[in-house]
């Protein structure tokens, strides 16, 4: 790449950090999932992850549905795990899942959205065709009934996430694409003997890239809350938990009859918390990407 | 149209597909491992047409559907379509009321926003309803029931009728209503925010319009230039937004049916993952999908009503 490119591509980072920077709800969005990230990534130093085996919690004498006063900081479950050892570690799962899912989701859309804009004609009118099918098919159902059949681990929900909703990606980038590739300078390259994958790397790719990142933003929330709604309705994996499943386990287990407030609020409000945050920053971004759509005029 | 029937035709052949890749021993799954002489299994391989190559299958397949027979449930040993057909209007009562709850409420609200734009109105009706539309419904739904069935014992903690009671006719009414309560209020408040926040980004759209600066020079008073001029102008991405949405009228609430134990058809999907009872699923799914299709395709036409301006499709 020549320095030219690069020096420029520098100076627009930092004008959309500038803007970005500027933006309370996208500064509050981002600092809230920071703190989120932390709790992820410092989860061995937060809570001992023996604390969520049974037979661990039983042997350390562990309460049974000990409140937040009897059992600090956020009480016991039905078989003596603590609850905050769950939120800990939930977090790990729940936003490696959303993430994860949130790439495979962008990366179809985009490979779809840039192929069928950019060759046209009849790819483009299948591809089209393609995509109508999977925005029509209701998105829940469809990742209930994929997720039944391919069984209960990470991998299976990623991948379910990812294939339900990469449509409205597919068809936003498509839209850009299209408009992209009238610009002069796709004409120039060309008539300079450059062939397609040059013009998508080099022309294509880096003139999309910043609604795609928004467009990635807004996903998350949604990848998240699917694994949540999965995880609930026992679709989740067994052998890790995310606060989908936290949810689930109090539900399943009378937490709600016994007031059990301390095992369901956690989970719950760490999974809003990360959708809001998330929310704030996608909002902006696209602001960013986007001026004529500034909510606050 | 074509796009419609295109679409449903796709939805059939993959539902077909999909169930056959796990299902590659439905016979096996039908006696979950019990002995049975191979005389019966092969009996029933031939009954259920498993001998026959995989078009002829699809062709029973079509045949099964367009009769509405989509086999035994796995779980009530109850015909499926039976089954559903019992779960329905549970489901339509709750979600068609919580969807027009919330498109009233959720209009009215954006409407608000936008007009107050930038005031603690605005402010407070934006951040209230993104923070609904950002929590998993069913976690609404189980602190609502903690805190107004568990806790304060006002409503009733599940179910569609008192158990025990057999009221007839208003009685009857009113025991559903009150049981319908909660999750009602819980739909209402989840689907709110999607209706807010697009009413009032549509019609920040139209309040930079030059009719509305023609309408006031006109002398018209505030609320009559916003009822009026801005308003109606409005209201397209709200009706198709609508529209769409009740197509989601029968899957919506999955759930949050399974929290309240509400006897409709998102219990009876959350029920069947459970087993898993795949001829139910399969019929669910298939069901979801259709509504989904008939309301695009009311949604479109509504709109190139509204809006002359689209295209005939």
């Amino acid at each position: 790449m020549t320095s030219i490119a690069m020096q420029r591509r520098r100076a627009t980072v930092s004008r959309v950090w500038a803007q970005f920077r500027s933006s309370r709800q996208g500064m509050i969005g981002l600092a809230v999932l920071l703190v989120f990230v932390a709790v992820a990534l410092a989860a061995p130093l937060l809570a001992d992850v023996r604390e969520l085996n049974p037979v661990y919690a039983r042997a350390q004498g562990n309460p049974q549905w000990g409140p937040p006063s009897v059992f600090p900081p956020l009480g016991t479950d039905y078989i003596r795990r603590s609850v905050w050892a769950q939120f800990v570690w939930g977090s790990r799962v729940s936003l490696f899942v959303g993430l994860a899912a949130t790439v495979l989701t962008i990366l179809i859309g985009s490979v779809v959205g840039i192929v069928a804009g950019f060759v046209g004609g009849k790819v483009d009118a299948v591809l089209m065709r393609v995509t109508e099918w999977f925005l029509v098919i209701p998105f829940l159902p469809l990742a209930i009934v994929l997720a039944s059949v391919l069984g209960r681990n990470v991998w299976n929900i990623i991948f379910v996430i990812g294939i339900t909703s990469w449509p409205s990606t597919a068809r936003l980038v498509r839209a850009q694409v299209l408009t992209v590739k009238q610009r002069l300078f796709v004409d120039r390259a060309r008539s300079l003997g450059a062939g397609g994958g040059h013009i998508v790397a080099h022309h294509i790719l880096p003139n999309v890239s910043g609604l795609i990142l928004a467009n990635a933003t807004l996903a998350v929330p949604i990848s998240i809350l699917t694994e949540t709604t999965l995880s609930f309705l026992g679709l989740g994996d067994p052998t890790a938990a995310s606060w989908g499943k936290t949810l689930e386990e109090a539900f399943v287990n009378g937490a709600m009859a016994r007031n059990a407030w301390w095992y369901f609020l956690p989970a719950g409000l760490g999974i809003l918390a990360v959708v809001l945050a998330f929310t704030l920053i996608g909002r902006t971004l696209e602001e960013i990407a986007n001026p004529r759509l500034s909510r606050s005029r | 149209m074509l796009g419609s029937v295109l679409t449903l035709v796709f939805v059939l052949v993959f539902n077909f597909f999909l169930f056959r890749v796990v299902q590659t021993d439905p016979i096996g799954s039908l006696f979950r491992g019990r002995n049975v002489p191979q005389a019966t299994i092969d009996n029933l391989r031939v009954a259920f047409g498993l001998d026959q190559p995989i078009g002829t299958q699809f062709l029973y397949y079509l045949r099964e559907t367009a009769q509405l027979n989509f086999g035994i449930s796995y779980q009530s040993r109850q015909p499926v379509w039976d089954e559903i057909v019992r779960a329905i209007p549970a489901t339509l009562a709750l979600v068609g009321i919580s969807s027009v709850l919330s498109a009233v409420i959720g209009t009215l609200g954006g409407i608000v926003a936008a007009w107050r734009r930038n005031t603690w109105k605005d402010h407070s009706i934006t951040s209230s309803t993104m923070v609904f539309y950002s929590m998993p419904d069913f976690w609404l739904g189980m602190i609502l029931l903690v805190l107004f069935a568990v806790v304060l014992g006002w409503f009733p903690v599940g179910g569609i009728t008192t158990a025990g009671s057999n009221e007839t006719g208003l009685a009857r009414l009113i025991d559903q209503a009150y049981h319908m309560f909660l999750p009602a209020l819980t739909l209402t408040l989840a689907y709110l925010g999607e209706y807010t926040l697009v009413t009032r980004s549509s019609l920040l759209d139209v309040m930079g319009e030059d009719y509305l600066t023609v309408a006031r020079a006109k002398g018209l008073r505030d609320v009559r230039v916003r009822n009026r001029h801005a308003v109606p102008n409005a209201l397209l991405p709200v009706v198709t937004l609508t529209a769409i949405n009740f197509g989601f009228v029968l899957s919506g609430a999955i759930a949050v049916e399974a929290v309240f134990s509400w006897p409709g058809l998102g219990k009876a999907t959350a029920d069947a993952i459970r087993g898993p009872d795949l001829p139910m699923l399969q019929a669910l799914f298939l069901l979801f999908s259709a509504a989904v299709i008939v309301f695009n395709l009311i949604a479109d036409i509504t709109y190139s009503w509204l809006d002359p301006r689209v295209e005939e499709i």
